[in-house]
C-alpha cells in the first residue's frame, strides 16, 4: 500500500549516520521493532556506524512471570477452560506449558482475539478463562469487551505498561543508554505524554518510531539529531498512525477496568505501578479473585529455567548467542525459556534470521 | 504481540441492540472480520488491526506525506548541522 522501504533514502541516512560517528547505545522495547532491525540488517549496518541499538523487555510473552504460568496451569487443571494468545501457549512456567497440559487432557484453547474467546464462552456452561497477556496495545481490546461478558467468563491478567519498564531500566542504571526508540503501537494508544517524565527527569531523548526499515532508521537519525542538539525529548516518527494525544477512547476504556499495582516482570524486580489488574467493581471477572482459594496453592517464588538468560537480554545486557543453551539445547522447537518461544523474544528472532 | 497491521474498512455491521461495533475489513484482498469499538471508523477508513481489534485510523495524508517529510528533515537536519 505504501512505500516505506526506499533504499536509497536508507543509504543516505546510514552516511549521514557515518559522518556524525557518534558511538551510540539506543534501546527499543518493542519485539516488532526487533524483527524489522534483524530481519532488513539493519543490526549490522547501523553497528558499522557506530550505533547498537539493545532489545529491552518488549515482548509481552517475555515478560510474563513463571508464576502468572503456573497460575494458568492450575486453573487448567481445576477443569476451567483456559484460552490465551497463540505464543503464551507454549511457554513453560517453572517446567511445564500450558500446551503440555492440554497434552495430559486439559482444555487449553489458542485464540486470536479475545473476541474468540467470548464466543467459547457463549457456547459453553464451562467456566472459561482468558489468560490475557499484552502492552497498553492489547488492553483496551481487553478492556473493551467487559459489558458483553457472559458470567462463566474471567480474566486472568498479566497485562503490563511499558513508560514504567523504561524507567526501571535506566534507575537499575546497568549500563548506559543514550536514547529510547520508542514502541509504535504502544503509542497508538497512549500517545506521546506518557513519556514525557522519562525525558525531563532523566534526560533521555525518545522517538516513537513504525516498524518498517526506514521508520526505525529515521528514528535512530532523530535520536542522533536530538543527542548532537543537547536536547531530550519524546519526538513522534510514526504520525501516520500515532497521534500526539493518543487514542483517547481506548485510553478510557482501559482506566475503566483496569488499574495499575506494583507488579514484577521476568528478569526484573517488582516496577512500580507496572501491572494492570481489574478494578474492584469488575471483581467477578477477576480471575485471581474468583478462584483465590484454588490459587493459594501456588507458591511465591519460582524459579526461571536452568541456564536461560531471558532476564539479562529482557534487561539488554545479553544477546541470545551469549546463553550457552542457545541453538543447541534450547530451540523454537524445543524452547527453554521464553524469549525462545514467542516470535518476538530475541532467541527466537536471531535463529530464524540467522544473525543479531 | 504488538504487531498491527493496515486494514481498509468495507463494511460497517448493521449492531443489534447490545452488540459489539463489528465491520468487515480487507486486508490486501482477504476479507475478515474486525472490532471497531475503539475507533470511530467509517467506510473506506484504513484501520491498524491488533489482535482482531482496529486501534487507530490511519491517517491518509500523512501516510502519503511520510517519505517527502522524511527526505526534507534529512535535508534540514544536515543544515543544522553545518551551522552547529
Ligand atoms: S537461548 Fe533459550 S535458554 Fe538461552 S536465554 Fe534464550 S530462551 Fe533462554
Amino acid at each position: 500500500m505504501f512505500r516505506y522501504r526506499n533504499e536509497e533514502l536508507a543509504k543516505q541516512i546510514l552516511e549521514k549516520l557515518k559522518d556524525l560517528n557518534l558511538n551510540l547505545r539506543l534501546m527499543h522495547v518493542c519485539g516488532t521493532h526487533q524483527d524489522t532491525l534483524v530481519r532488513f540488517g539493519l543490526n549490522s549496518m547501523l553497528k558499522e556506524a557506530g550505533i547498537e541499538v539493545r532489545p529491552g523487555p518488549g515482548c509481552p510473552v517475555c515478560v510474563t512471570t513463571a508464576k502468572e504460568i503456573e497460575e494458568a496451569i492450575l486453573l487448567a487443571r481445576k477443569e476451567k477452560v483456559v484460552a490465551t494468545f497463540g505464543d503464551m501457549f507454549r511457554v513453560p512456567g517453572e517446567r511445564l506449558s500450558l500446551a503440555d497440559v492440554k497434552a495430559e487432557g486439559f482444555d487449553v484453547r489458542v485464540v486470536y482475539s479475545i473476541t474468540d474467546c467470548i464466543s467459547l464462552a457463549e457456547k459453553t456452561n464451562k467456566d472459561v478463562v482468558f489468560f490475557s497477556i499484552g502492552f497498553e496495545t492489547t488492553t483496551p481490546a481487553t478492556a473493551s469487551v467487559i459489558s458483553t461478558r457472559p458470567t462463566n467468563f474471567s480474566i486472568l491478567s498479566a497485562h503490563r505498561l511499558i513508560p514504567p519498564a523504561m524507567e526501571a531500566l535506566i534507575r537499575m542504571g546497568e549500563m548506559k543508554i543514550d536514547g529510547f526508540i520508542n514502541p509504535g503501537h504502544v503509542s497508538t494508544i497512549i500517545g506521546e505524554r506518557p513519556y514525557e517524565f522519562i525525558s525531563k527527569r532523566y534526560k533521555m531523548p525518545q522517538v516513537i518510531a513504525g516498524f518498517e526499515p526506514l521508520d526505525v532508521l529515521i528514528a535512530v537519525y532523530m535520536l542522533a539529531m536530538q543527542i548532537i542538539r543537547g536536547e531530550a525529548k519524546v519526538e513522534n516518527e510514526y504520525k501516520r498512525v500515532v497521534r500526539p494525544e493518543g487514542n483517547e477512547k481506548a485510553q478510557q476504556t482501559m482506566a475503566e477496568v483496569f488499574e495499575p499495582f506494583d507488579c514484577s516482570w521476568r528478569g526484573f524486580p517488582v516496577i512500580p505501578s507496572s501491572g494492570l489488574r481489574l478494578k474492584k467493581k469488575f471483581e467477578k471477572y477477576d480471575a485471581r479473585r474468583r478462584y483465590e482459594d484454588e490459587l493459594s496453592a501456588l507458591d511465591n517464588e519460582y524459579k526461571e529455567p536452568e541456564g536461560c538468560r531471558c532476564g539479562e537480554i529482557l534487561r539488554g545486557l545479553v544477546y541470545p548467542d551469549e546463553c550457552p543453551l542457545f541453538g543447541k539445547v534450547c530451540t523454537p522447537r524445543h524452547p527453554v525459556g521464553p524469549c525462545m518461544v514467542s516470535r518476538e523474544g530475541s532467541c527466537n528472532i536471531m535463529l530464524r534470521y540467522g544473525e543479531s | 504481540m504488538c504487531l498491527a497491521i493496515p486494514a481498509k474498512v468495507v463494511e460497517i455491521g448493521k449492531g443489534k441492540e447490545g452488540a459489539r461495533a463489528k465491520a468487515k475489513a480487507d486486508f490486501g484482498g482477504v476479507s475478515r472480520e474486525i472490532d471497531i469499538s475503539l475507533v470511530d471508523a467509517k467506510v473506506g477508513d484504513y484501520v491498524m488491526v491488533h489482535a482482531g481489534f482496529a486501534i487507530e485510523i490511519m491517517d491518509e495524508h500523512e501516510a502519503k506525506e511520510t517519505i517527502e517529510l522524511w527526505k526534507e528533515m534529512l535535508e534540514k537536519c544536515s543544515d543544522t548541522e553545518m551551522k552547529s
